[in-house]
């Protein structure tokens, strides 16, 4: 691709650079100089590698080799010892969970090689910001094949037929979409990408844009063609992405530099261009209404979908609204075919579009789990391979109690039903949903009820107060879940709960009501009894709600290891705690206001939490 | 009214061709330059992009990403993501309120720091994260707040 010898593949995606990889690529660029090595060793920055707990991370290519958790007072010694004495650094390697021996190649890694990359083919391979790379990675090939040997009609075929189904939540079949759309009369129509990625705890959408942001203007532009009679495209993008938002405009503007957007396409009379909007801080405008409502300029509140957008949607003209990652693996189904692409995955969707689900799907493993990152793995693989095998397994040697799917709109799969497969329809069969793709694991410290309670503050905090089962229906919820925390549950709490997940259900006129429930629900469904010990015995067994636990010291940690420290008695904000220096420590159940404050700074382990 | 809110107003306005469906980008943009939306700017940026002062401040209220009120000096975010909250997001937001004796989503009375949740900010990596003005922290534990604010002291 290059004429340099050496490529050190910086990663700059959010993580990484929040950890100082700039910084480290100034000083890299800096130490080959002094060692005189500018001709053969070259730094290109990346988009996100995916192993965002590990950052900043490096590659060393052509052979790959792996360092994380860089700083920038490590660059001279690894300059000197892998570019200038051809020893690669054990130091700055990778080594499993439990285990000694370092794993110098990036594909050797288990987080890596459990990894089917189509979405994400092209990350920490480019440099997101020069359209060269995306290019010279066989970028805007498919485009080209598409505008000089296909109709829109066979592309749409080719979409349809390859059972894509979209990404950013409701697993829709996209080329069912696309044909609605199609098929609808009129000569001005829209495409628009989703990328308001509002999910708490997902950031797969971020990290595609960031990395690869050309794969989604390619696949738009596709996408633009097969329907027809679209000339103009939007992507919304969450404002809690300044470096995404960066990212695509500079794309943009490279793709109109190179005649890929605007006026006459690749010298035909295809025309087709794409505005960038940012979105404003409203979980509900990830829903298509609301998104639409809100590129015009409108507060973002929903409309009831009697009518659908792909009729009657931007400006009332027919719109095709697809996820970024939907848009990404556009121009890789056009370039291998369908076949490839259903070869991946589970069920058959020859037939019948929602009869499987075909291709990858990324994940974004995040909680207590060893290996948090961005994961792209086939459809159908079990949670146990995602968690374990991709994800090193739980950290801190901790138990695997739970991982919650969908975000908000999703729910909690217990360990139970660890070895299911996840695709669309298994998650959707046991309570949860595929959702966009955030994935959260939870171990035996975090309270299920707790864990419901914050999905419920969220939904009451983001619900736009439209319609009344939503917006009073949430609060009176969380009260309940409140109420619980604190020790004051009723055994019919739990009844009501149920009741009113029901009734919200039922009679929501957008689905983040509709789907609001959905945390309460599963969490009643696989963890009943951890909400019956709170309501009770007034107990919370994974002790995270704290109105319901006391805090103690243990005195011979206190004394034997700690000698009496006091750093607790210095650090409690209610002055709860008394001692001499050198001696015993006491807390005042009285005066203690349950901080944790003790317990996290007891060096001696001597704070016991009941 | 200043002339200076005035031209900052028209400017933004031209840039988004004075086109009232693109007034939530005008609006990110003031956000942007003053870290909250000042009422004569409001006012001024009515009368150039001709969309009422009243559609203005619904949208203002309706998103999170507009604030009509000043902020402190230091804007300090805590991530509100789940897994944030999963790895003790809460117990870090108590800490920042101890420390600096506000409330979340108050500001200091000399102006220098205020406090808020933010939605999720997709840098899981490094949960729990807390963003002080420009610069991302993760992961942020409680006994390290005390050291984490000393930074920003002088500044
Ligand atoms: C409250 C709510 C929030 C949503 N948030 C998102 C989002 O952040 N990103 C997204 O792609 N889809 C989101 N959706 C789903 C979209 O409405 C829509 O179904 C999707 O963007 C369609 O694209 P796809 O078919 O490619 O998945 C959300 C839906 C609801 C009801
Ligand atoms: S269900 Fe909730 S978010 Fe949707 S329209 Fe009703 S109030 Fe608004
Ligand atoms: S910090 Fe721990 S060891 Fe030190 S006095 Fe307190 S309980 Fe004892
Ligand atoms: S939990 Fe907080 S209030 Fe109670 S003793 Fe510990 S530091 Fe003091």
């Amino acid at each position: 691709m290059k004429p340099y010898t050496i490529q050190l593949m910086i990663c700059a995606g959010t993580g990484c650079v929040s950890n100082q990889s700039f910084e480290i690529k100034e000083v890299l660029e800096k130490e080959i100089k002094k060692h005189n090595l500018q001709n053969e060793a070259m730094v290109v920055t990346t988009g996100c590698n995916g192993f965002c707990g590990a950052g900043p991370i490096m590659v060393v290519q052509p052979d790959g080799i792996f360092y994380q958790y860089l700083k920038v007072t490590d660059i001279p010694y690894l300059v000197e010892e892998h570019l200038v004495k051809g020893r690669p650094v054990k130091k700055f390697m990778y080594v499993p969970p439990k285990e000694e021996i370092p794993i110098p190649r990036m594909n050797k890694i288990p987080f890596f090689s459990g990894q089917t990359l189509v979405a994400l083919r092209n990350r920490g391979m480019i440099d997101p910001e020069f359209i060269e790379d995306y290019i010279a990675r066989g970028g805007y090939r498919a485009l080209a094949k598409v505008l000089t040997t296909m109709s829109p009609d066979e592309v749409l075929k080719e979409i349809k037929k390859s059972g894509l189904r979209g990404r950013g939540g409701g697993g829709f079949p996209t080329g069912v979409k696309w044909e609605t759309c199609k098929k609808i009369p009129g000569d001005r129509k829209f495409v628009i990408c989703n990328a308001d990625e509002g999910d708490p705890g997902a950031f797969m959408d971020r990290s595609i844009i960031e990395g690869d942001p050309h794969s989604v203007i390619e696949g738009m532009i596709i996408g633009a063609y097969a329907i027809e009679n679209v000339r103009e495209g939007y992507i919304y993008v969450r404002m809690e992405y300044p470096l995404a938002i960066k990212r695509f405009n500079i794309a943009v503007q490279q793709a109109k530099d190179n005649g890929l957007l605007g006026d006459n396409i690749f010298d035909t009379n295809f025309c087709f261009d794409i505005k960038v909007r940012r979105g404003a801080g409203a979980f509900v405008c990830g829903e298509s209404t609301a998104l639409m409502a809100s590129i015009m300029g409108n507060p973002g509140e929903p409309r009831a979908k009697y009518i659908h957008t792909v009729e009657k949607g931007l400006y009332d003209c027919p719109t095709c609204l697809n996820n970024v990652e939907t848009w990404a693996n556009i121009p890789q189904i056009v370039l291998k075919g369908a076949d490839w692409f259903t070869g991946i995955g589970t069920g058959d969707v020859t037939h019948d579009p929602w009869g499987g689900s075909k291709g990858t799907k990324v994940f974004s493993l995040a909680g207590k789990v060893n290996n948090t990152g961005l994961v792209e793995v086939p459809m159908g693989i079990t949670l146990r391979e995602i968690v374990f095998n991709v994800g090193g397994g739980i950290r801190d040697g901790k138990r695997f109690k739970a991982v919650q799917t969908g975000g908000p709109s999703g729910g909690f799969i217990p360990e139970s039903l660890v070895d299911l497969p996840v695709d669309y329809d298994e998650l959707t069969k046991v309570g949860s949903m595929m959702g966009s793709g955030g994935m959260v694991v939870l171990d035996e410290n975090n309270c299920m009820v707790d864990m419901a309670k914050f999905f419920l503050r969220f939904t009451q905090d983001e619900s736009c107060g439209k319609c009344v089962p939503c917006r009073e229906g949430t609060k009176r919820m969380y009260d309940i879940l409140y109420r619980i925390t604190k020790g004051e549950g009723k055994e019919e709490d739990l009844d009501l709960l149920e009741e009113l997940s029901n009734m919200i259900v039922e009679s929501s006129l957008c689905a983040l009501g509709g789907s609001a429930p959905n945390p309460v629900l599963t969490s009643l469904k696989y963890f009943r009894e951890e909400y019956l010990t709170h309501v009770r015995d007034k107990k919370c067994p994974a002790k995270v709600c704290r109105e319901l636990l006391t805090f103690s010291i243990d005195p011979e940690k206190c004394l034997e290891n700690g000698h009496g420290c006091g750093v607790c008695e210095k650090n409690c904000p209610d002055g709860a705690i008394y001692g001499e220096k050198k001696n015993v420590h006491f807390i005042d159940s009285m005066k203690c206001g349950k901080c944790g404050v003790c317990f996290d700074v007891c060096k001696f382990g001597a704070i016991t939490v009941e | 009214m200043s002339s200076e809110t005035q031209n900052k107003a028209k400017e933004i306005s031209e840039k988004w061709d004075n086109n009232p469906e693109n007034i939530i980008e005008m609006m990110h943009d003031i956000q942007d330059e003053y870290k909250y939306l000042p009422r004569e700017v409001i006012e001024s940026l009515s009368n150039e992009s001709n969309v009422p002062v009243s559609k203005i401040l619904n949208i203002a209220t309706f998103y999170n990403a507009f604030s009509l009120k000043p902020k402190g000096k230091h804007k300090i975010c805590v991530c509100m993501g789940t897994p944030c909250h999963t790895l003790g997001a809460a117990r870090v937001a108590e800490a920042l309120e101890r420390e600096l004796k506000i409330k979340m989503g108050e500001t200091t009375p000399d102006l220098k720091y205020s406090l808020e949740e933010t939605r999720c900010l997709s840098a899981c990596g490094l949960a729990p994260v807390v963003v002080i003005g420009e610069d991302l922290y993760g992961p942020a534990t409680v006994p390290n707040i005390p050291k984490l604010l000393k930074k920003y002291e002088k500044k």
